[in-house]
């Protein structure tokens, strides 16, 4: 098994490497930007609006015990079961005992990032279940057997012949260049699957504690299909996607549509309090809501980050983050990829394993000023560096360290190394990009710059002399 | 493997997120709260959220741009008569072959002019009848003017699958429905169901079903409603 870090050194290299794909990402993030600043301009005022978000986050996250007590009380009280998992073992076992217990035979899902943390469709198929993701770019990424790329546009790094080849192969379809076709395609596909499933999995954006309800937002009525025509539906959230009052979300629906696809409001979006209620035409007989811990309350515990669980997923600081843009989402080798993966990944999953995401920044901060909830994001990476050394410091990294510091202190040493630098690097094509060169890391793909042949310190004595100021 | 009880796993979590919560956050974002202590941030959302005209004309004339955006169908219609006239002529152009509906007093006086059947979903259906209705015909809660939203909910519009399933979804809504904003939506949903109980649906319609998941390029009726029409009756 590669480590992490090595395996996410090797793929960064492959993917910075390919321009084609990188430009095409590029392009489509430039679009989302476009429509994105169309729809913030629409607020009277973005700024507080995030401010507001923040807090009210704030408030459910530092009083997350008391409105997870609410939320559970109030959904129970609708005939919701609610079910709290600590694991992804506890979660997945919860959810294929209720399969098994109720004759499931076909599954439905629409998209839920939690259930990608949890490999939940890989554990439903080994029981022998059928899933079908019905999300179009979550369906793409099934039939490829490949992780979503992005959180919220799963399949944005495939071009449309691709997803034609796909179909073809997979599905059966006839070769098109239209999108519209390919998702009427997809459509055409899924449509009996939704009529044919049992059960139907969605994750949710937010979950209220004032009324025990689940909000899913999404744009093309997967969602909803998926549960409304199956009798059992079964959400799966992370703990961390509280909201304290209704209301809260008039202002986080549009908040997340702006910042996360650069839709003032996105298609649908759906709040649910129960299962089909008396009186009600339709609906499921059965509605259950499996809230995750999986080490949220590691993240919790960190009065520091702590607000990184403000998160609401929304993706707009992977849209604007240079290195997503130059490495691609699966590069991360994580179920969230950009800043704030790198930010959350090492809580999660272990620092020393992840903490070169957390390296992998130019520290820019475009993802802190893209956040609808302000969570300092770029802090926290620089937090992640200093915590990582803290606990199990790098044996050359400190001699370097200390080398350096020696240096800084001895201006005679200091001045004699700036004097023979130029020397130095006159030798410095000898080695340069080979596995001699000490630069290597630099000099493989840059050009490292010439040094002064004149120190500083020569400089200034020479303008005094000369009177000059 | 043995799982834990559902109870003893809600412990366990709720301790430890007790245990997580011992320390306060160190937080820079909320050095300088833009709220007075004493205002509730609720009571101030709409002032941040986008700009909503004060009145009726102004909030009709926002719904109908926001309509033109998201590619809704808006029409204001003087009649149940005229209403029925416009979905004859629908079902004209798309060749509908059958329409579903529910119970409701705007859908009764436009559905017993409709010269195309009628699959009622009141109280029991089979989905697979209902999947084959070219149109789904509901009322609504509200009509959102900022955000150019339906509010539908299980009660007023027929339940969960009759406003997304058929191909195209017709809306039939009173001017006395338009609303200015979201926190006004919420405010209604509030004062009519906040005692009594909520419905176990409720939804932002806003636009057709769409999808950008290929290159992100628009495309209408992802997986839901190619088309949706909105009638605005008096």
């Amino acid at each position: 098994m590669i480590a992490p870090k090595s395996l996410f050194k090797r793929d960064s290299a492959i993917n910075a490497a390919d321009v084609p794909r990188r430009t095409f990402v590029r392009n489509a993030l430039h679009g989302y930007e476009v429509k994105r600043d169309l729809n913030k301009a629409k607020f009277q005022d973005w700024q507080s609006a995030r401010e507001t978000a923040s807090e009210i986050k704030f408030e459910g996250i530092n009083h997350l015990d008391k409105y997870l007590a609410e939320f559970a009380k109030n959904a129970e009280a609708r005939g919701t079961k609610v079910f709290f998992a600590s694991t992804p073992t506890q979660a997945r076992e919860y959810i294929i005992n209720l399969a098994r217990e109720k004759n499931v035979r076909s599954i439905i899902k629409s998209k839920t990032m939690t259930s990608e943390e949890i490999h939940l469709n890989d554990a439903l198929e080994k029981e022998g279940f059928g899933v079908v993701e019905s999300d179009l770019g979550e369906f793409i990424q099934q039939l490829r057997n490949e992780p979503p790329y992005h959180f919220v546009f799963p399949c944005m790094h495939l071009k449309r012949d691709e997803i034609s080849q796909l179909f073809h192969d997979k599905i059966g379809s006839a070769q098109t260049d239209s999108p519209e076709e390919l998702t009427m395609i997809a459509r055409r596909f899924l449509r009996e699957k939704y009529i044919q499933a049992d059960m139907g999995i969605s994750g949710a954006n937010f979950i209220v504690a004032e009324t025990g309800m689940i909000s899913v937002t999404e744009n093309e009525g997967n969602a909803r299909l998926t549960t409304s025509l199956p009798k059992i539906h079964v959400a799966l959230v992370g703990i961390e996607k509280i909201l304290p009052k209704l209301e809260d979300l008039s202002l986080f629906l549009p908040m997340l549509g702006t910042a996360g696809a650069g839709q003032l409001m996105t298609g649908y979006n759906t709040m649910f309090g129960g299962p089909r209620q008396p009186g009600e035409t339709d609906g499921p007989e059965e509605f259950h809501v499996v809230l995750i811990d999986n080490h949220r309350t590691e993240l919790l515990a960190d009065a520091e980050q702590r607000d990184a669980l403000h998160c609401i997923r929304c993706g707009a600081c992977l849209n604007v983050c240079p290195v997503f843009k130059n490495i691609g989402g699966h590069t991360y080798g994580t179920t969230y990829a950009g800043p704030v993966g790198s930010v959350i990944t090492p809580h999660l999953r272990g620092l020393q394993d992840w903490k070169h995401l957390s390296g992998a920044s130019s520290l820019c901060g475009a993802c802190t000023e893209a956040c609808p909830v302000k969570i300092d994001l770029h802090h926290h990476l620089l937090q992640n560096r200093r915590n990582a050394a803290a606990e199990k410091p790098v044996w050359w990294e400190k001699s370097l360290w200390i080398g350096f510091a020696l240096l800084m202190r001895q201006p005679t040493l200091y001045y004699w190394l700036t004097k023979t630098a130029p020397i130095a690097q006159f030798f410095h094509p000898l080695v340069k990009g080979s596995i001699l060169d000490p630069m290597q890391a630099w000099t493989r793909t840059r050009e490292f710059p010439m040094s002064a042949t004149t120190t500083f310190k020569d400089y200034w004595k020479q303008k005094k002399k000369q009177g000059a100021r | 493997m043995s799982s834990p009880s559902t109870a003893d796993s809600r412990d366990a979590l709720f301790a430890r997120i007790r245990e997580a919560l011992a320390n306060p956050a160190i937080s820079h974002a909320h050095e300088h709260p833009v709220h007075p202590a004493n205002v509730t941030p609720e009571a101030t959302l709409s002032q941040w959220l986008p700009a909503v005209g004060a009145t009726f004309e102004e909030q009709l004339d926002l719904f109908a741009r926001n309509s033109v955006d998201l590619k809704t169908e808006f029409k204001v219609v003087a009649s149940a008569e005229e209403a029925a006239a416009h979905l004859n002529a629908l079902a004209t152009e798309n060749k509908w072959t059958k329409v579903a509906t529910h119970r409701g007093s705007i859908n009764d006086a436009v559905a017993a002019q409709l010269t195309t059947p009628v699959y009622r979903v009141d109280d029991q259906f089979d989905k697979v009848q209902l999947e084959t209705c070219d149109a789904g015909i509901t009322e609504c809660e509200a009509l959102v003017a900022q955000t150019g939203s339906v509010c539908l909910t299980a009660p007023s519009s027929g339940g969960r699958s009759l406003s997304v399933l058929p191909p195209h979804h017709v809306v039939l809504a009173r001017r006395s429905q338009l609303i200015a904003d979201l926190p006004a939506a919420y405010a209604l949903l509030k004062t009519k169901y906040g005692a009594k109980g909520y419905p176990s649906f409720i939804s932002f319609t806003t636009g057709p079903s769409r999808t950008g998941d290929i290159e992100r390029i628009l495309v209408l009726g992802a997986h839901g409603p190619k088309k949706l029409t909105v009638l605005l009756l008096p």
